[in-house]
């Protein structure tokens, strides 16, 4: 046990100074380009959107809780690059030659994830609370859309950590995240409620997982507990098959890599 | 010889889709020695090795090291063994000094011994004054140096070398050789891949030639050689006619193994140099053959490579393209 702690902390420490030191990315990851999609198009679509339609005092509060979620989808969608980059150079095969438990470095890579995802998720939460979006539940709220994050952050990471360890090429890893990524967004009711879709849309758009989390983390937002918590109620559950499914599929896929 | 044996190959075949990698080896590593595998592109060197230090499952036959089972003990075996990769696995990122601390951490050292031996090593392999330095700026040379430390740092009791010296100028490769040395005078096992021929065969106590996937022969480098049918001397005569008596007169001689009659004079396999040369010189005389030219070639270990692979190790092995 104490074996498993000395190599998850160093494993993990090994991102955070990875993330030190690319000075660029350390950049994006602080200034989340999703942090612009707040604040450009929260203003720029302002007048445009029809409170009726949003049921939100202004698009900014409306679009809050589909950046949150868009923001733990790309970090989760993308928490797999370093793992498969290390097993592409060898890197991988380096760690795992060594006596450490087969899940250390896997686990590493889900906690730092995790620990960035949620950096950021306060970060533009705060950002919204500047612009007048004071979450209606408080800070247990935030705590509550943290979880929320988390779970989807799981289930996120370990697709992305599926794909890095069957992939034969990183082209094709970042072709097949490209496909999965923007359907996610858009047939979710991140930009726009299901409401307001064409029906073909909203119908698709139920089977996305995405749409689950938003649904729930945006009465935490604007209306208050009484609405929100069914909504949290029943993510949980969606949540807790999907991290099932994309465990499963993750472990198989880590299985037949590593032998 | 009675040996303690530290690795032992028993039938092992690995299979790619259809393709097999590793076809049928067995093989014995003593302890103490280095042992090469020695082989073309492709020949399934790595693949052995990394079947050896538990990171690929056999298709079928066994390894174990040291008594452990590679599959079933693999937990063990990884205690026990050091490797350092074919590629140059290196974070870009992370300083020399950060390699050793992580794996440090990963062998669960104390930070303490952690700390002494990566000042030892650091020395032993010359980057005392770049270890703060990030991977990203080493030259390659000093990026396989490091390669090499974070193979020691767990004090192996076997060390795997994958192709240790692939692209390395002649001065660094020398100083990967003298360290290999140190670690058998240290009393470590070796176990080392290359396609180079004179690394083979002056850093190899004995050695594997495999060709796809198969072993075609093993021994030292010496006893290959020897294999082949021993050294040979070629005498140029001064006058033609005298060849065919001297053939006679030399041939069944003791240290001689055969000869064989060349445009211009004799084709003679000795086995050992030092007892058939006076005699080849002996008898010339007392027959009045007069010697324009002597020239004495040992077999190289090239010459084993072609009589067991049917090729130079430098042609490229006729690969079917497998679909990608
Ligand atoms: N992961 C893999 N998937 C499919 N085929 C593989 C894989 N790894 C190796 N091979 C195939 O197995 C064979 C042996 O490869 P291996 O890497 O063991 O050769 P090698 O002797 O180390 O060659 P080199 O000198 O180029 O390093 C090759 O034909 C290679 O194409
Ligand atoms: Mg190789």
């Amino acid at each position: 046990m104490e074996h498993y702690w000395q190599e998850i902390s160093a494993l993990t420490m090994r991102w955070v100074r990875r993330l030190s030191r690319e000075k660029f990315s350390m950049l994006f990851t602080l200034v989340q380009p999703m942090l612009f999609w707040l604040i450009f198009f929260g203003n720029l679509f302002q007048r445009a959107a029809d409170t009726q339609v949003m049921q939100a005092p202004n698009y900014i509060s409306f679009l809050a809780a589909g950046v949150v979620v868009m923001t733990v989808l790309n970090n989760g969608l993308a928490g797999g690059v370093d793992l498969l980059f290390d097993k592409e150079n060898g890197f991988l095969e380096r760690l795992m030659s060594t006596p450490i438990h087969r899940t250390s470095v896997i686990l590493s890579r889900f906690i730092f994830v995790m620990a960035i995802t949620s950096m950021q998720v306060l970060v533009i939460l705060g950002v919204s609370y500047l612009f007048g979006v004071h979450p209606a539940t408080g800070i247990l709220g935030v705590a509550t859309i943290l979880l929320i994050g988390m779970m989807f952050g799981v289930g996120l990471t370990a697709i992305s950590m599926a794909m890095a360890f069957s992939v034969k090429s990183h082209g094709d890893f970042f072709s097949v995240l490209g496909f999965l990524s923007l359907p996610m967004i858009f047939l979710s009711s991140a930009l726009v409620p299901l409401s307001a879709m064409p029906g073909w849309m909203s119908f698709l758009a139920q089977f996305n997982p995405m749409t689950w989390a938003i649904d729930a983390v945006r009465p935490l937002i604007l209306s208050g507990w009484t609405e929100a918590l069914p909504h949290v109620g029943m993510v949980i559950l969606v949540m807790l098959v999907f991290d099932a499914l994309c465990l499963y599929g993750g472990a198989k896929a880590f299985r037949r890599a590593m032998g | 010889m009675d040996r303690t044996i530290a690795i032992d190959v028993n039938r092992l075949c690995k299979t790619y889709d259809s393709h097999k990698a590793v076809d049928d080896l067995s093989f014995q590593v003593y302890a103490g020695e280095i042992f090469g595998l020695l082989g073309p592109n492709g020949a399934g060197k790595s693949t052995t090795l990394r079947t050896l230090i538990t990171l690929l499952h056999p298709t079928s036959g066994t390894a174990s090291i040291l008594g452990h089972d590679t599959v079933r003990d693999a937990d063990t075996v990884r205690t026990l063994i050091g490797y350092v990769p074919q590629e140059r696995a290196i974070d870009r990122f992370l300083t020399g000094r950060e390699h050793l601390q992580l794996l440090g951490a990963l062998y669960h050292l104390s930070k303490d011994e952690a700390t002494k031996r990566i000042n030892e090593l650091l020395k032993l392999v010359d980057l005392e004054n770049h270890a703060d330095r990030p991977a990203k700026t080493y030259s390659g040379g000093m990026k396989r140096k490091l390669d090499i430390a974070c193979g020691l740092l767990p004090n192996p009791k076997i060390l795997f070398l994958d192709e240790p010296t692939l692209g390395l100028d002649v001065q660094s490769r020398l100083r990967i050789w003298e360290y290999v040395r140190m670690l058998k005078a240290r009393g470590m096992t070796v176990v080392m891949t290359t396609n180079y021929l004179d690394e083979a065969d002056q850093l190899c106590d004995r050695l594997a030639i495999i060709d796809g996937g198969k072993i075609k022969t093993l021994g030292s480098p010496v006893e290959l050689k020897i294999a082949l049918g021993g050294d040979i001397v070629s005498l140029t005569l001064k006058e033609a006619d005298r060849i065919p008596s001297l053939e006679i007169e030399l041939k069944g001689r003791p240290a001689i193994k055969s000869v064989r009659t060349t445009t211009k004079g004799l084709d003679i396999r000795v086995e050992s140099p030092e007892k058939a040369l006076p005699a080849i010189l002996d008898t010339a005389n007392r027959l009045g053959c007069s010697i324009e030219f002597i020239q004495y070639n040992r077999p190289r270990l090239d010459d084993v490579f072609i009589a067991h692979t049917g090729r130079a190790i430098t042609e490229s092995i006729p690969e079917t393209e497998s679909a990608s």
